[in-house]
């Protein structure tokens, strides 16, 4: 059995399609093993060969991947929420509402995708605290730590602009008080410091540019909704492709 | 089988993929690596990868059909909920506005914390503990994480599990539903309790337009510009290896950052313990 299993293997492997693919036979080899990881776009954000410490878990815990992946997950059922949803109050509420009674697995990508919105918020938390107690930030990495704080703060930014789409009262009420700090931000806030001395008023501050008006309205849900599906995740992807090549770039600093 | 087209085994460990194939040749023999002591990335640590992100994704599909996304009733801006709960990630801050005007609570706090967490590489000159965890060879630096990391988790933590109505202490075996009494505590500024303990006249010593600064106002800045210089200045007077190690810049935004974030804990008591709203007010501002 395992004999005709491996004939198979080579009569598929040594094909031309195969190859056109791959570029490489199948990685049972030292030399395709390392094939693999130069030829895959994927794959290769790895080295060829890491440190026998590195295969230590306790030393990254993961997290750093794991949240890239919680990334890709939003990312997939994000595009299969955006089927079914419309950005506009009339409707939004009841889009979601669909979602969980009349559309095959509605409930199911919107739980996932709420629940990784979670997952990646803890984790980028987790990440940096592991990166901080390894020392991992000091010299010649101090970089791509401002990058991994860059994408702290997007995570959050996404997180919360996604929290409104729903329309419902949590929704509403969380981006609301959000929205009253931005109000009071000083020098930009019209409730803030210095605001009204700079001539902030309500329809020309940083939270009407936040909210595309006085209250959370039509223009704040569309608004959140282009920032959520379109432009946040487009600036993460950038500097999550900065944070990995400067990785491997800069080396990596632990056992790895 | 392949072997017809096996090529040398290219070494790649510390150092990225920059240049050519002969230039990572190069490197990786002057970093003295021998295959020896590294292993192939595939299987290897392709593997534990893998694995990880099945786990991971085995335990988020079983979260998700355990407990689908909740849906409350249509969005209305005529009934306001009680409590209005930002999301779980910032009720750290919407604790402290219980403590702190939302300017500061919801924007310079928040701001300091990233401008904090991006200077960290550049104000900890420690070459020491750099890839492996370690306490010993870096106290300072995780002794002041950590307390910033359990005050935020603590905020949170408070602000999901102990806040009700009216953003009041909440027990778990409270009942949710009924309101707690209004304060009977009164909180007074904290000029207004230096004027009254002084007996200092109440009358502004000058005005500046909206501003009537009385010596009791003097006094509170004078005590919160004081919080700073002498905290900067202690460890500068016994701790000079601390400050040599560092350098005047790096020392000044270190200590900086560090007494803000001692601050808040500070603020917290104070209004808990002796009933101040304010540490210092202007016309403009109140902290």
């Amino acid at each position: 059995m395992n004999n005709l299993l491996d004939r198979v293997r080579e009569n598929v492997t040594r094909t031309q399609v195969w190859k056109s693919i791959f570029r490489h036979g199948y990685p049972n080899t030292d030399a395709n093993r390392a094939l693999v990881m130069f030829s895959n776009v994927i794959l290769h954000l790895h080295p060829v060969r890491v440190r026998r410490g590195a295969l230590k878990i306790k030393f990254t815990w993961c997290l750093g991947g794991l949240t890239f992946f919680f990334f890709v997950l939003l990312a997939i059922t994000g595009v299969f929420l955006m089927f079914y949803y419309v950005p506009d109050t009339r409707r939004a509420y009841n889009d979601i509402k669909d979602l969980g009674s009349v559309i095959y697995f509605g409930s199911l990508f919107r739980a996932l995708h709420r629940w990784s919105a979670h997952a990646m918020v803890f984790s980028v938390w987790m990440h940096m605290t592991r990166v901080f107690l390894t020392g991992s930030y000091k010299p010649p990495r101090e970089f791509n730590w401002v990058v991994g704080v860059i994408l702290l703060v997007t995570t959050l930014v996404l997180s919360w602009t996604g929290y409104l789409l729903p329309w419902d009262q949590l929704a509403l009420w969380a981006v609301t008080v959000g929205s009253k700090m931005a109000e009071a931000s000083p020098l930009l806030g019209n409730a803030g410091p210095f605001g009204a001395e700079l001539g902030m008023t309500v329809n020309n501050d940083v939270a009407f540019v936040l909210l595309g008006g006085t209250v959370v309205g039509q223009s704040a849900l569309l608004r959140f909704y282009v920032l959520h599906c379109l432009g946040l995740p487009l600036i993460t992807a950038l500097f999550i492709a900065v944070h990995f090549w400067r990785i491997r770039k800069d080396g990596f600093s632990g056992p790895l | 089988m392949a072997d017809k087209e096996s090529r040398p085994v290219v070494v790649v460990t510390k150092s990225g993929n920059s240049g050519g194939l002969a230039d990572l040749i190069k490197r990786t023999a002057a970093e003295k690596v021998g295959p020896e002591d590294t292993v192939l990335v595939w299987p290897n640590l392709v593997y534990i990868e893998f694995i990880s992100m099945l786990a991971v994704a085995v335990l988020l599909l079983s979260l998700a059909l355990y407990s689908p996304a909740p849906l409350e009733e249509l969005a209305s801006a005529d009934t306001t909920p009680n409590p209005t709960k930002a999301p779980w990630y910032f009720l750290g801050l919407q604790e402290l506005l219980v403590y702190f005007d939302p300017w500061l609570a919801g924007v310079v706090l928040p701001t300091m914390i990233i401008i904090g967490l991006v200077l960290i590489p550049y104000i900890d000159p420690n070459p020491r503990g750099k890839g492996y965890y370690t306490f010993s060879e870096r106290k300072f630096a995780v002794l002041g994480f950590i307390f910033g990391l359990s005050l935020w988790y603590i905020l949170i933590m408070i602000g999901v599990w102990f806040r009700g109505l009216d953003w009041s202490w909440y027990w778990p075996w409270d009942d949710p539903h009924i309101h707690k009494p209004a304060g009977a505590v009164k909180l007074v500024d904290l000029q207004v309790i230096i004027q009254n303990a002084l007996n200092l006249s109440e009358s502004p010593l000058v005005t500046l337009g909206r501003y009537g600064i009385t010596l009791a106002n003097l006094v509170t800045w004078a005590l919160l510009v004081g919080y700073f210089v002498v905290g900067i200045t202690i460890p500068f007077l016994f701790l000079r290896s601390f400050y040599n190690r560092l350098g005047f810049v790096r020392y000044n935004l270190t200590m900086f950052l560090f007494l803000a974030m001692l601050g808040v804990p500070l603020k917290i008591f104070l209004r808990l313990l002796a009933n101040v709203k304010y540490v210092l007010v202007t016309p403009w501002f109140k902290i």
